[in-house]
C-alpha cells in the first residue's frame, strides 16, 4: 500500500527537514527562527492563535511564499519546481473563482494535472483516482456532476479535499481543512487523514480545535511566529505551552 | 437588392468579411479567458486608455499611421496599467479605482487634444474602425493572430484553466502560473490588436467581452466558452458588416449593436437565468 516504498530503500523515510525559516511581508515578521523535521507515514497538526502564521508556514512549505531566510528541503530537494507532484495544497477559499462553470467532478479531475501534464489523456488509473477521491469525501452520485457554485460551504471543502487526495501526492498540505463540516464529515475526514497517513503521506494540517487534536494526528506544532512546542500529542500539550503559545505576549 | 449583390461581389467587401470572421472569431475565443479571469472592467479601462495615445501619436507626429497609432495606444495603456498598479501597491485603494482615476484622466485628456489635431485623414476611422477599408496584408495578420490564440490556447488549455481557477492551488501542483498569466495578456493583446480595425480602440472590449458572456447563459462547460463564443463573435461580426451595407451605418458600431442585442435576447432565452423562467433551484 505504501506510495512511497518503490523509492526507497528499506526502512528509509522521505523528510521534510525545515531549517530556521524565517518569512515576512513587507516589514512584517511573519514567521522566524522555524525548524522542523517531519517524515513520511506520519501527520501533524499546526495549532496556534489567528496570526500566528499557520497559513503562511503551509504556504512556504508549498513554495509560494518568499522566504527571507532559512531552507525548506523536501527528501533531500529543495528546488520547488521538482516538488511538482509531490505536494498537495488545500488552500482557505478566498482565492477561488466560484462562478467558474465546472463541475465538482471537473474540480476533482484537476488534481490530476500533478500527473498528467498539459497534454496526457486521462487513463483508467486516472479515473480510479478520481472516482476513489469523491467517493472517500463522499461526493460521488449525484453530487459529483453539481456546479460548485451550487454547493453549500461543508461541500464545497469536501470537493477541494476530494481534489487534493485525486492528486495521490506524498505531502498533504491542508488549511484548516474541517471547516464547515458537519460531524458525520468530520468523523470521516478524520478517518481519512489517519489512513493517508498510515499509507505513508505526511499529512501537515491547520487546526483550532484542541480537544480533537490527539485523535487526528500524531505530531502537533504550537506555533505563535516562532515554534513555542513540537512533538508528539501528549507531551506536547501541557497546560503550559498552550498558555505560551495562546497568550498574547508572543504577539509583540 | 441588385445593388447588395453589387457590394457583395466587390473585393474590399469580401475582404471585410473575411476581416470579420477572423476578428469575431479570435476575440470570440479569448473573451472565455476574459470572463473566467473578471478582467472586462481592466480592459475596458485600458481600451479607452488608447484614444490619448493615438491622438498624442498623432499630434507629434503630424500623422496617422497604423503602427504610430498602435504603439501610442500600447504606451498609454501601460502607463496606464502600471500606474494604478504601483498607486494600488503603495496606498490601501483598490486597484479598480486607481484604475478608474487613471482611465478616465486620461481619457479626458484625450477629449481635450483632440481638437489640436488637423489630420487629412479621418481620425474617426481610427476611432470607431474601418473595417471596410482592410488590405490583403492585414487580413494575413489577422489570420496570423486567429492561428496563435487557438494553438496556444489549445495547447495549454488545461494549465491555463488552473491557473484562472485557483493560481495557488496551480503553482504548487507545477503550472508555470507566471507563464500561464504571460499567455493571457499575450492572448488579449493580440485579440484587442485585431479588433482595432474592425471596431477601433474604445469599442473593442465589446467584442471581447460579449460573446463569452452570451455562450455562458447557455452552458456549465468552461470549454464551450471558448469555442461557443468563436462562433457567435464570428458570426455577429459577418452578419453586422453585411446589414451595415443597406443600412448605411458604420461597421464598428454595427458589431457591437449586434452583439449586444444578441446578449439581451440570450438573456430572455436562457433556460437557466431568463427572468420569463420560474427558478428551479428554489
Amino acid at each position: 500500500m505504501s506510495k512511497c516504498s518503490h523509492s526507497h530503500t528499506q526502512g528509509q523515510t522521505h523528510e521534510l527537514i525545515i531549517k530556521n525559516l524565517e518569512v515576512a511581508y513587507r516589514k512584517n515578521t511573519v514567521l522566524e527562527g522555524i525548524n522542523l523535521h517531519a517524515h513520511c507515514g506520519t501527520s501533524l497538526a499546526l495549532v496556534g492563535p489567528n496570526g500566528a502564521g499557520k497559513s503562511t508556514l503551509l504556504k512556504a512549505i508549498a513554495g509560494l511564499v518568499k522566504q527571507s531566510q532559512g531552507d525548506i528541503t523536501w527528501s533531500g530537494e529543495n528546488n520547488v519546481r521538482t516538488r511538482g507532484g509531490e505536494f498537495a495544497y488545500l488552500p482557505q477559499h478566498e482565492e477561488v473563482n466560484w462562478d467558474f462553470p465546472i463541475t465538482v467532478r471537473g474540480v476533482v479531475e484537476m488534481g490530476r494535472y500533478s500527473q498528467l501534464g498539459p497534454w496526457r489523456r486521462f487513463s483508467k488509473k486516472d479515473d480510479l483516482a478520481v472516482e476513489r477521491a469523491l467517493a472517500l469525501m463522499e461526493m460521488d452520485g449525484e453530487l459529483a456532476n453539481r456546479q460548485i457554485s451550487e454547493l453549500s460551504g461543508g461541500q464545497k471543502q469536501r470537493a477541494f479535499i476530494a481534489r487534493a487526495v485525486a492528486q495521490e501526492a506524498h505531502v498533504l498540505l491542508l488549511d484548516e481543512p474541517f471547516t464547515g463540516l458537519d460531524r458525520d464529515h468530520t468523523a470521516n475526514l478524520t478517518r481519512l487523514l489517519r489512513k493517508l497517513a498510515q499509507e505513508n503521506s505526511l499529512v501537515i494540517a491547520s487546526h483550532h480545535d484542541i480537544h480533537t487534536l490527539a485523535d487526528i494526528f500524531d505530531d502537533v506544532m504550537l506555533l505563535n511566529k516562532r515554534v513555542i512546542a513540537c512533538g508528539e500529542c501528549q507531551s506536547t500539550l501541557s497546560e503550559e505551552n498552550l498558555r505560551l503559545t495562546f497568550s498574547n505576549m508572543a504577539n509583540v | 437588392m441588385s445593388e447588395l449583390l453589387e457590394i457583395l461581389d466587390m473585393p474590399f467587401f469580401r475582404r471585410a468579411l473575411v476581416a470579420a470572421a477572423l476578428i469575431g472569431f479570435t476575440n470570440g475565443f479569448v473573451s472565455g479567458f476574459v470572463l473566467l479571469r473578471r478582467s472586462s472592467l481592466t480592459l475596458s479601462a485600458l481600451c479607452h486608455t488608447m484614444l490619448p495615445g493615438i491622438v498624442v501619436v498623432v499630434l507629434i507626429t503630424g500623422a496617422l499611421t497604423q503602427a504610430g497609432a498602435f504603439m501610442g495606444a500600447l504606451l498609454a495603456a501601460l502607463i496606464v496599467g502600471l500606474g494604478s498598479v504601483a498607486i494600488t501597491r503603495n496606498t490601501r485603494l483598490p486597484q479598480s479605482t486607481a484604475l478608474a482615476i487613471f482611465f478616465t484622466t486620461a481619457f479626458a485628456l484625450g477629449v481635450l487634444l483632440l481638437q489640436y489635431v488637423h489630420t487629412s485623414q479621418n481620425l474617426e476611422d481610427w476611432l470607431f474602425g474601418s473595417i471596410l477599408s482592410v488590405s490583403d496584408d492585414d487580413l494575413k495578420v489577422f489570420f496570423a493572430i486567429a492561428c496563435f490564440t487557438l494553438l496556444s490556447a489549445t495547447l495549454f488549455m488545461r494549465p491555463l484553466l488552473l491557473t484562472l481557477f485557483e493560481p495557488n492551488v496551480a503553482a504548487v501542483q507545477g503550472v508555470g502560473v507566471r507563464w500561464m498569466n504571460y499567455l493571457l495578456y499575450a492572448l488579449m493583446i493580440f485579440a484587442l490588436m485585431a479588433s482595432f480595425q474592425a471596431v477601433g480602440p474604445i469599442l473593442s472590449i465589446g467584442l471581447l467581452v460579449v460573446p463569452g458572456a452570451i455562450v455562458s447563459l447557455f452552458t456549465n462547460h468552461t470549454r464551450w466558452l471558448f469555442w461557443g463564443g468563436g462562433v457567435v463573435g464570428c458570426v455577429s461580426a459577418i452578419l453586422a458588416v453585411i446589414i451595415s451595407i443597406p443600412l448605411n451605418i458604420p461597421t464598428g458600431p454595427a458589431i457591437v449593436l449586434v452583439l449586444g442585442s444578441l446578449f439581451i435576447l440570450a438573456y430572455f432565452c436562457s433556460p437557466n437565468y431568463s427572468p420569463f423562467k420560474k427558478s428551479q433551484i428554489n
